[in-house]
């Protein structure tokens, strides 16, 4: 299965640290849900993995002026949204933001969000040494009914038989 | 025809016990006995039994307009990141799978937010899954009688300069004569909900 890796990092080391090894963030499968005309919010998804300690700490996107990290625990029968500061990011191990599970919220859309279309987001990444990466991801914008979160990710259009 | 000795008589009644039984339980065809459901089985819960709301189009809905279909509900908000778009995904994904079975099935949302969720909204939404689909905006006197009469959880809850809403996820299941049967959990695949609504929809048969 191919997969495509988007990893841009943005900004080398801050304040003479330039000697410090820097983690390595690569972004796999990033998309967001397509919304309707008025409806307000909607959610990003990617695969997150890192080559060294660091942590999610925050999402911007021209979108919106307000993407926050959220995950969402089913509670019995119930779902259960709460903000979370940030999302951990272990050495070497992939960290899925997917439909009930970890996710970003982007809330108070600009505008409608397209199938088809991209949204830019900037993931705000923070190493264990404390230093601060921005990482830009185009995610592409998948319709509001995708299939999501169940078995491979082709990307689109994999339907049961 | 001569009256049999009582012993005979008695034996007879013994042998005919399970019989009676399984007479009983043909006359009674709506107090299903599912085998194997993923879901709940709700067939003798005593809740959830109708709505009074109104849809999009400004039409007062009960039970009884569906009558004849096996009616799904499911409450929900079109902020909502992923537990209703994937519940009205699945919802599509069991009409298609069903094949002809598929029309018999109307499904509901209703919605917990109705304070974002305008008319013209749900409609949207709804038209983005299936047309077919139709969404109730209750007041909120109303949101909080349906919830308490169905036994579902809403909350909102403050986020930033915004809101979201936690909720109970469940899938309401009625049979065609407007009886609650099952619920779907949200966690049941397509082919698990399949598998289940068929046993709801043998009920009509």
């Amino acid at each position: 299965m191919q997969r495509t890796f988007i990893s841009s990092l943005i900004g080398l080391a801050l304040l003479g640290a330039a000697s410090l090894a820097q983690a390595q963030v690569t972004v796999a499968e990033p998309w967001v849900r397509a919304t309707v005309a008025g409806q307000q919010a909607t959610g990003a998804f990617m695969a997150l993995q890192s080559t060294d300690q660091a942590k999610l700490v925050g999402v911007r996107s021209p979108l919106t002026q307000q993407a926050e990290i959220h995950e969402m625990v089913m509670d019995k029968d119930v779902m259960r949204m709460r903000q979370v500061q940030h999302i951990d990011l272990p050495a070497g191990k992939a960290v899925e933001l997917k439909p009930g599970s970890y996710h970003i919220m982007l809330m108070g859309l600009k505008q409608q969000v397209n199938a088809g279309s991209n949204v830019d987001l900037t993931l705000l990444i923070e190493t264990a040494a404390g230093q601060k990466q921005e990482i830009a991801v185009r995610a592409p914008v998948r319709a509001l009914n995708a299939k999501s979160g169940q078995g491979h990710h082709d990307g689109h259009g994999h339907k049961a038989h | 025809m001569k009256a049999s000795h009582p012993r005979r008589r008695l034996l007879l009644g013994l042998l005919a016990t399970p019989f009676v039984l399984a007479a009983c339980k043909d006359s009674t065809p709506k107090q299903a006995a599912f085998s194997n459901l993923e879901g709940v089985n709700l067939s003798s819960a005593d809740f959830g039994k109708d709505f009074a709301l109104t849809d999009t189009e400004g039409q007062r809905r009960t039970l009884a307009d569906y009558r004849g279909k096996v009616v799904l509900i499911f409450f929900g908000f079109t902020q909502c990141p992923d537990v209703c778009p994937t519940a009205l995904t699945r919802a599509v994904d069991i009409k298609e799978q069903l094949g002809k079975d598929g029309d018999k099935i109307q499904v509901l949302f209703i919605s917990v937010d109705p304070e974002r969720d305008s008319n013209e909204l749900l409609r949207a939404y709804m038209q983005a899954f299936d047309p077919g689909f139709v969404a109730l905006r209750p007041t909120q006197e109303e949101l909080a009688k349906t919830a308490q009469d169905f036994k579902v959880f809403y909350q909102k809850v403050p986020t930033g300069s915004s809101y979201t809403m936690d909720h109970s996820a469940l899938t309401y299941v009625y049979d065609t004569h407007g009886k609650l049967q099952i619920a779907l959990r949200h966690t049941q695949t397509t082919e698990e909900a399949v598998a289940d609504l068929r046993q709801v929809l043998a009920l009509s048969h």
